[in-house]
């Protein structure tokens, strides 16, 4: 077993920055923005994303997290999890611009859970995706509008992604 | 008949011997080796018991056939090496007189497996409230020489002094099911911290101990013949002993199950371990061994209770209770007293045989292997595992997922082979029915 | 877990799953569709050979929450009255479809027979199996304790807490299951109830067993947990008259005052109002009656969802 590093703590840094700026550009009006993490990295990005956008436009902005476990299509087969927490932020997601994030896209599964579980939530007026890693293979039509970095892979490798907030350290590796 | 000559037998553990088998009796091995007719056994690596006699069995015909039947239980007890059984009253309709009591020895005959001895009702259909007609049992074909209510307890006093009175005019003893219907009502196990855990409701130990007391005394003041089936407490034990140093004439049984198995296997609640009196703690287990190894307790009787599935396939409290004993007695009495040394295999021949045969007045088991008596003879291999059951009709056997010692390999009853390498004659192909009690 | 038999047997892993997974679901009843697909496709049988509407409809609730199909079986005037057996029974309602069976039963065990009997495939709950076990009830009691006494209750236990179960002990399926449960979660149990109302052979229970309410109050505990006086559990008539257990065990305001003022009052239903507690006490601020109802429904749904991604 062989571990690559494709991306160090200061390369995902600029990709998030890189990422905050294009979706200031894409949502101006940041009081109909709300970031929506899928636990638990997607969540910890989500957070990351939101101070950063604050960062730059001295806004506040509204963030949360989605939680799929109760909508994933594989519990059958051994999906079967401790669901983690839904927290929306006090102004909902009714008619906003939803941006939800994840750290890694990949089939596009647990995007399609994400977009069913918010149907129970509210009605948002948009709903846009933001992924740190797209490593392809997409089994469903569905689309980043937001990419850190695209990395093809095979079926065999792993790609993992190591946060400062979860895993003590910033990087992400491709397992093979 | 044909004529054995089995060889190399170790008898009861101790010497190796020839055994000689003719015309239903035991005879001099030399008269028949190189005979014309004789067939021969190899038993060496064997050891040779004298048939088991069983003082407390339940075959359930007439009226339960669809969970064992005269014939059925017949084999079953040849699998387990007996010779005869004592089938107790408890059928339907109940065997309280004579006419009944003779069609279960005759149908036992047409089996023609082992001596099946009809046990007498005490009371009329079991009731509790009137004799039933013990004499006339007593005088009949079947020559009831046991008395019992067996699945119910002969609770008035006046009845069962009466009872024991009469009994002991016919050198009969009466086999006391020693429950106070009072203590256990709604019962289904032991009384204790356990059956308060599981919400069951319990059947305690005093129960038992005070109705053995009682009829202890009444034994005494008649000056007769008592018998006590199924101990299942230290209790029990001590009240046995302190009736003997006595000099009361008490004898008294344990079942198999008694000796090995506790209440810790009801936390599973599963029917199969329901049974009547309950399984108990470890104490009462190791009491009970130590009372077989010390004579206090006389005999092991099985109480083969076989059930149809449907009687135990319901929750626990619905199930009913007995559990099979015939085909794995001889394993659980190795285990249970053997191993750890309550009993050498002297021993194992005067509870499973000698003993039970003298106390149901059943001749032909005073002497081992005694030239000139009725060949009944069961040799097994102690080393070898247990085989699986199959005689019973039913399957309500505890010992199902068990490795147990011991199997019973031939038996002979009055000298015709019922049992031969381990499986069953058939019965066409049984001797003739010979060698009754003489 | 594929099946949930009791909370004797229940490692405290388990439970604090259980507990966990339930919060996160009380959280769905707030939605804008408080409904979820996650069991969209099973199928759960309540097979009831007691009666019961509460329990009943809570685990229909928590089936329907959960997009599951429900379909019930009650014992009176069914086959069973006619005789069929728990093993028929049983086999036909899967026959149907059931993979999940919740059986309230009569006898004390049922659903471990059930369960282990190898008759069926279906993941068993007990709903209350006789005198035995009800450990949805213990469950949905634990959470509504934990909600009540951390702020975030997630991955907490209940150490340090006090509880004093109150009633007919000997009859009580509900104060055995919370006994056990309580003490995995590392809570301290006290039962009180007239000698009459005791069982035998309790000395090794992991609880305190007295006959004196006053006095278990007087020890400040965290919880008081009335039990229904339980006439149709008895053999035979009531040991114990009615006017005597008002007089000394029921919660009226008067005891009730005598509780610190974070104490919970609690009661798993239905209450004999004016006998074991009194119509103030249930009605009042420290009540938590109603509370345990609604973590009776989210409790359930976690079970379910427990049991059926156990399944193989």
């Amino acid at each position: 077993m062989s571990a690559r590093t494709v991306l160090s703590e200061s390369d995902i840094d600029r990709t998030l920055r890189r990422i905050a700026h294009e979706i200031i550009e894409a949502v101006p009006l940041s009081n109909e923005l709300v970031i929506l993490g899928i636990p638990t990295r997607g969540a910890l990005l989500a957070q990351r994303l939101a101070l950063l956008i604050t960062g730059i436009t001295s806004e506040e902005v509204a963030w949360g997290s989605i939680d799929v476990t109760l909508y994933r299509d594989d519990l059958a087969t051994g999906g079967h999890r401790t669901p983690a927490p839904t927290q929306l932020p006090p102004g909902g997601i009714d008619g906003k611009v939803v941006v939800l994030v994840d750290d890694v896209l990949y089939s596009g599964r647990t995007v399609r859970a994400a977009l069913d579980a918010m149907t129970a939530l509210g009605r948002p007026r948009i709903v846009k995706l933001a992924v740190l890693i797209d490593r392809g293979h997409r089994e469903l039509p569905i689309r980043a509008d937001h990419v850190g970095k695209n990395l093809p892979s095979s079926h065999g490798e792993r790609v993992t992604v190591s946060l400062r907030e979860s895993d003590g350290h910033d990087t992400v590796q491709v397992v093979s | 008949m044909t004529s054995y000559l089995i060889t190399g037998a170790s008898l009861l553990g101790a010497k190796t011997a020839d055994i000689g088998i003719s015309e239903g009796v035991f005879v001099d091995p030399k008269d028949v080796a190189g005979k014309r007719g004789t067939t021969t056994l190899d038993a060496s690596g064997l050891v040779a018991f004298p048939g088991f006699v069983d003082l407390h069995t339940h075959l359930r015909q007439p009226g339960g056939e669809q969970a064992e039947t005269i014939l059925s239980g017949s084999q079953a007890a040849a699998l387990g090496g007996f010779t005869a059984v004592h089938a107790m009253a408890n059928t339907t309709p109940v065997a309280d007189t004579a006419a009944a009591t003779d069609a279960v020895w005759r149908w036992g005959i047409e089996a023609g497996y082992v001596d099946v001895r009809p046990v007498g009702a005490v009371t009329k259909n079991l009731g509790g409230s009137e004799l039933a007609a013990l004499s006339a049992m007593a005088a009949g074909h079947a020559q009831v020489r046991v008395f019992s209510d067996d699945g119910k307890c002969v609770h008035d006093s006046g009845l069962m002094r009466e009872a024991l009175r009469q009994a002991s005019r016919h050198g009969a003893v009466i086999a006391q099911h020693a429950q106070d219907p009072q203590l256990t009502l709604g019962a289904d196990m032991n009384d204790g911290a356990l059956a308060s855990s599981l919400g069951l409701t319990g059947w305690p130990t005093v129960a038992e101990e005070s109705i053995i007391a009682r009829d202890v005394l009444l034994a005494e003041s008649v000056g007769a013949r008592l018998h006590v089936c199924h101990l299942s407490s230290a209790g029990s034990v001590e009240v046995v002993a302190w009736a003997k140093k006595r000099g009361i004439a008490v004898t008294a049984e344990v079942t198999p199950h008694h000796l090995l198995l506790t209440e810790e296997l009801v936390r599973g609640f599963d029917p199969v371990f329901k049974v009547n009196p309950p399984l108990r703690r470890e104490e009462d287990v190791m009491a009970l061994r130590e009372g077989v190894a010390s004579g206090v307790i006389d005999i092991v009787a099985t109480d083969h209770a076989p059930h149809t599935p449907e009687s135990k396939e319901c929750a626990f409290p619905e199930a009913a209770f007995g559990m099979l004993g015939l085909e794995t007695a001889f394993s659980v009495v190795l285990r249970a007293l053997v191993e750890p040394g309550h009993l050498d295999m002297a021993g194992l021949a005067r509870v499973l045989s000698v003993r039970p045969a003298q106390i149901g007045s059943l001749e032909g088991y005073e002497k081992p292997f005694a030239v000139g008596q009725p060949a009944h003879l069961a040799l097994a291999d102690v080393t070898a595992a247990a085989g699986t059951p199959h005689g019973s009709l039913s399957t309500n056997n505890p010992f199902e997922s068990w490795d147990l010692p011991g199997q019973i390999l031939h038996t002979f009853f009055a000298g015709t082979q019922t049992v031969l390498a381990g499986e069953l004659v058939e019965r066409e192909s049984l001797g003739t029915n010979k060698g009754r009690r003489s | 877990m594929k099946h949930l038999l009791g909370t004797q047997d229940l490692s405290k892993d388990d439970a604090l799953r259980l507990l966990d997974t339930a919060y996160e679901f009380s959280a769905v009843a707030h939605r804008h569709v408080p409904k979820l697909p996650t069991l969209r496709g099973a199928t759960m049988v309540n097979l009831f050979f007691e009666d019961s509407t509460r329990t009943r409809l809570s685990f229909e609730a928590a089936a329907k929450r959960l997009s599951a199909d429900v379909m019930t079986f009650q014992a009176a005037g069914s086959s069973v009255s006619k005789g069929e057996s728990l093993k028929d029974t049983a086999q036909t309602v899967e026959a149907m479809g059931a993979d999940i069976i919740v059986m309230r039963h009569f006898s004390s065990g049922a659903a471990a027979r059930l369960a282990h009997s190898g008759w069926i495939q279906a993941g068993v709950i007990n709903a209350g199996d006789g005198t035995h076990e009800h450990p949805t009830q213990a469950l949905l009691d634990a959470a509504t304790l934990r909600d009540a006494v951390q702020d975030d209750p997630r991955g907490k236990d209940l150490a340090g807490l006090h509880v004093v179960i109150v009633g007919d002990i000997a009859h009580s399926r509900v104060a055995r299951s919370n006994m056990w449960l309580l003490n995995t979660l590392g809570a301290k149990v006290t039962l009180v109830g007239p000698a009459e109302l005791l069982p035998e052979g309790v000395a090794d229970w992991p609880a305190e067993v007295m006959s004196d309410f006053d006095a278990a109050l007087d020890s400040q505990p965290d919880a008081v947990m009335m039990l229904r006086m339980q006439n149709e559990r008895q053999e035979g008539a009531p040991r114990v008259s009615l006017t005597h257990y008002v007089r000394d065990y029921s919660l009226s305001s008067a005891r009730a005052a005598r509780l610190s003022t974070h104490a919970l009052v609690m009661h798993p239903g239905p209450m004999n109002r004016g006998v074991e507690i009194a119509s103030s006490v249930a009605d009042s601020a420290q009540s938590v009656i109603l509370d345990q109802v609604r973590n009776g429904v989210s409790m359930r749904m976690a079970v379910l969802y427990e049991l059926w991604g156990a399944r193989s």
